[in-house]
């Protein structure tokens, strides 16, 4: 059982991480940002490149990966979604150009980093063994203490920051923010940006264990929206509730569920839907949106 | 002397113009070979090395001046379809080789891929040299597809009577991605294993290809305490996560798959944990690499930047199906006499040291010769690099 716990623990602090990008960007701009799979494997080759190939420390690969994806962000919210979103009024565009750019980085990731699976040098040697009731490598631990450290550093960022406040007006009513004298397109940009920085920060946290290849693009994309439909779409506390829950009950169906083949995400797929279909906005959203 | 150097260039001119066009009619013709695969997603290194072995040597080929079949020489043109693995995409894509008249086809890479274009391979007389073990492939009445390396149902049992004799195995454990290539690869391993008499302690535990985490997947087959872990049809994506991840859970006995894999992303993804490591591999070993594939190897890394060992078996469809034309050159648009070749083919085998031949085989399994005959070389993984354990032929 204590097993099954951490790994669900472990599982939870990266999914969370993942997820609360995408809220963010969600609650921001009401965009469905279908490329934030791939944005989080950009981070992971950006990483791989600067530790592996190019010999330098893994936090520069951290940073590297931050920085890039960031600025990644800006300009694509910039470029890319900020005129669409002027033009046109219906949701489906920015859908529309949100799966583009996810198809459009898949090609320019196989371009650049080639189709092999990558990955990086551990960053901790040895495991966590107690008595044999709790076996977790001691990287794993550092993974997990730094993901849970940026989820907290982005909830006090956002409480208690000029930039946050902004960004939580413009969540919350972007009309009022804007009477209210908040410049949206400044802040619709950071936001973007913060939140392709987190997809690129769990890149790099998660290509010291998984690794990272061309393919991992779509499936994280699913499982970030799993995790924000679980917590309630643009709440970024369901974003972190949603990935605790999706993470401990991958571990316990990974664990009890074994002798029964793969049921695992069937279990959990029925499960989602007949929770929607009682409470649709999900654990901590709104029905109003 | 104006008058003299005024017409002395001209004809000179002249005389480069008719040269010049005469060897661009002189231009080989050109003979296109279809691949089908997949090139893109999870599974884009298993194609994307089919595809680029294919291209390096069409290239190398190309350069030598081209291939002579019968009275004509010919340039090698490679047309690839990404299938995207989805049996649909791989239709259209065999549909595509059919509407631009190509009759020789290496893929698809996986096994439903495989089953989907069958019909429309033999409607419109195409052979093809999938990656994919169904045996319905390739025994009669199917008579249009060649298994392009060994089976699992060939190399498993090999590689478990030699742990059994070498290393005292006697318990086995199987996991398996839960798609059809794997979870068919591990029900034939687990039936190979058991007919040896090993005792199979679990064969139900189950993963999904986009697992990040294969820690509490792991957990209940560690548990079991078996000598051996197969792997069934791991990709090269999955493997050194679930070595990591196994051997951090304390395992200390072997692991295998059937499946080809690379060193350099097993040595960047687990690291020494991998050592040890079984798998199956192509010619490329210090032992076996004659010349020619030292010189294939340099060619696809200055290609494409970086080699990939899964094409020590991929390079040999396209060998395979360009010494059958030359033995028969009325196979070049007639897949029947491609067939009736097959039969008593032999050639020399360019990548392997010695007087290895390129033959079909497939006898023993499919009653029929619809496979290459590859070596079956069982690497073992040691410090960045595999090592031969040992090498086997098929038939």
């Amino acid at each position: 059982m204590e097993q099954i716990l951490a790994n669900g623990l472990y599982l939870g602090a990266q999914y969370a991480l993942i997820a609360l990008g995408l809220t963010l960007i969600f609650s921001l701009m009401n965009v469905l940002n279908f490329a934030h799979g791939q944005m989080y494997v950009f981070g992971g080759f950006v990483t791989y490149t600067v530790v592996a190939q190019l010999g330098l420390p893994f936090i520069v690969g951290l940073i590297a990966s931050a920085v890039v994806l960031a600025v990644m962000g800006a300009l694509i919210e910039k470029f890319l979604f900020r005129p669409v979103i002027r033009r046109s009024k219906r949701d489906e565009s920015t859908m529309l150009l949100a799966a583009g750019i996810a198809f459009f980085l898949d090609a320019v990731i196989l371009l650049l980093f080639g189709e092999k699976q990558r990955g990086v040098p551990k960053v901790v040697d040895g495991v966590f063994n107690w008595d044999m009731r709790l076996i977790m490598p001691y990287d794993r631990i550092l993974i997990a203490a730094l993901a849970v450290a940026l989820i907290v550093g982005f909830i006090l960022f956002m409480q208690y920051s000029r930039t946050g406040r902004a960004m939580r007006a413009l969540a919350q009513d972007r009309v009022a923010a804007q009477l209210m004298g908040v410049d949206v397109d400044r802040y619709s940009m950071i936001g973007f940006a913060l939140g392709a920085m987190l997809a690129g920060l769990v890149g790099g946290l998660l290509v010291t264990i998984t690794g990272i290849n061309l393919g991992m693009g779509g499936p994280t994309s699913v499982k970030a929206f799993l995790m924000i439909m679980i917590g309630g779409a643009g709440v970024i506390s369901g974003a972190i509730a949603g990935g605790f829950i999706l993470g401990m009950m991958e571990s316990v169906g990974l664990t009890l569920l074994a002798a029964y083949g793969d049921v695992t995400y069937l279990v959990i797929f029925v499960t989602l839907m007949i929770f929607l279909a009682i409470r649709p906005q999900g654990l901590m959203g709104k029905p109003w949106g | 002397m104006k008058r003299r150097f005024f017409l002395a260039t001209t004809g000179l001119s002249l005389a480069l113009a008719v040269a010049a066009s005469t060897a661009a009619w002189a231009e080989n013709a050109k003979l296109k070979i279809g691949f089908v695969g997949v090139t893109s997603g999870p599974a884009a290194a298993w194609g994307i090395s089919n595809q680029r072995s294919m291209e390096a040597r069409a290239a190398w080929l190309n350069e030598l001046g081209g291939v002579q079949i019968g009275d004509t020489t010919y340039d090698i043109e490679i047309v690839p379809f990404d299938d995207q693995k989805d049996p649909k995409r791989a239709i259209a894509g065999m549909e595509k080789m059919a509407q631009d008249g190509i009759h020789y086809v290496v893929g698809p890479n996986v096994d439903d891929g495989a089953a989907a274009v069958r019909p429309v391979a033999e409607q419109n007389g195409i052979m093809y040299f999938p990656y994919a073990f169904p045996k319905e492939l390739y025994v009669a009445p199917a008579s249009n597809a060649i298994l392009g390396m060994v089976a699992n149902y060939q190399s498993g049992p090999a590689i478990y009577k030699y742990l059994m004799e070498n290393k005292g195995v006697k318990k086995v454990a199987f996991i398996a991605g839960n798609e059809s290539d794997p979870l068919s690869q591990r029900d034939s391993g687990a039936a190979a294993a058991r007919e040896l008499g090993l005792e199979v302690v679990s064969d139900t535990v189950t993963y999904q290809m986009d697992t990040t985490d294969f820690t509490p997947v792991l957990l209940p087959v560690i548990q079991t305490a078996p000598d051996l872990l197969v792997l069934s049809g791991v990709s090269p994506a999955n493997a050194p996560q679930l070595i990591r991840s196994a051997r951090e859970l304390g395992y200390t006995g072997l692991i295998s798959t059937e499946t080809a894999q690379d060193a350099a992303v097993l040595a960047e993804g687990a690291g020494e944990l991998a050592n040890g490591f079984i798998s199956v591999g192509g010619a490329s070993t210090p032992e076996l690499a004659s010349d020619t594939m030292k010189e294939f190897v340099q060619r696809y890394t200055d290609m494409f930047g970086e080699y990939n060992d899964e094409s020590n078996t991929k390079v040999y469809a396209l060998e395979y199906i360009i010494e059958t034309l030359k033995a028969n050159p009325a196979a070049i648009d007639n897949v029947e006499e491609f067939k009736t070749t097959m039969d008593a083919f032999e050639a020399p085998n360019p990548f392997m040291v010695g007087d290895a031949k390129l033959t079909y085989v497939g006898t023993t399994s499919f009653g029929q010769k619809r496979q290459v005959s590859v070596p079956l070389v069982v690497n073992e993984f040691k410090d960045g690099k595999f090592e031969t354990l040992f090498v086997a032929q098929v038939d």
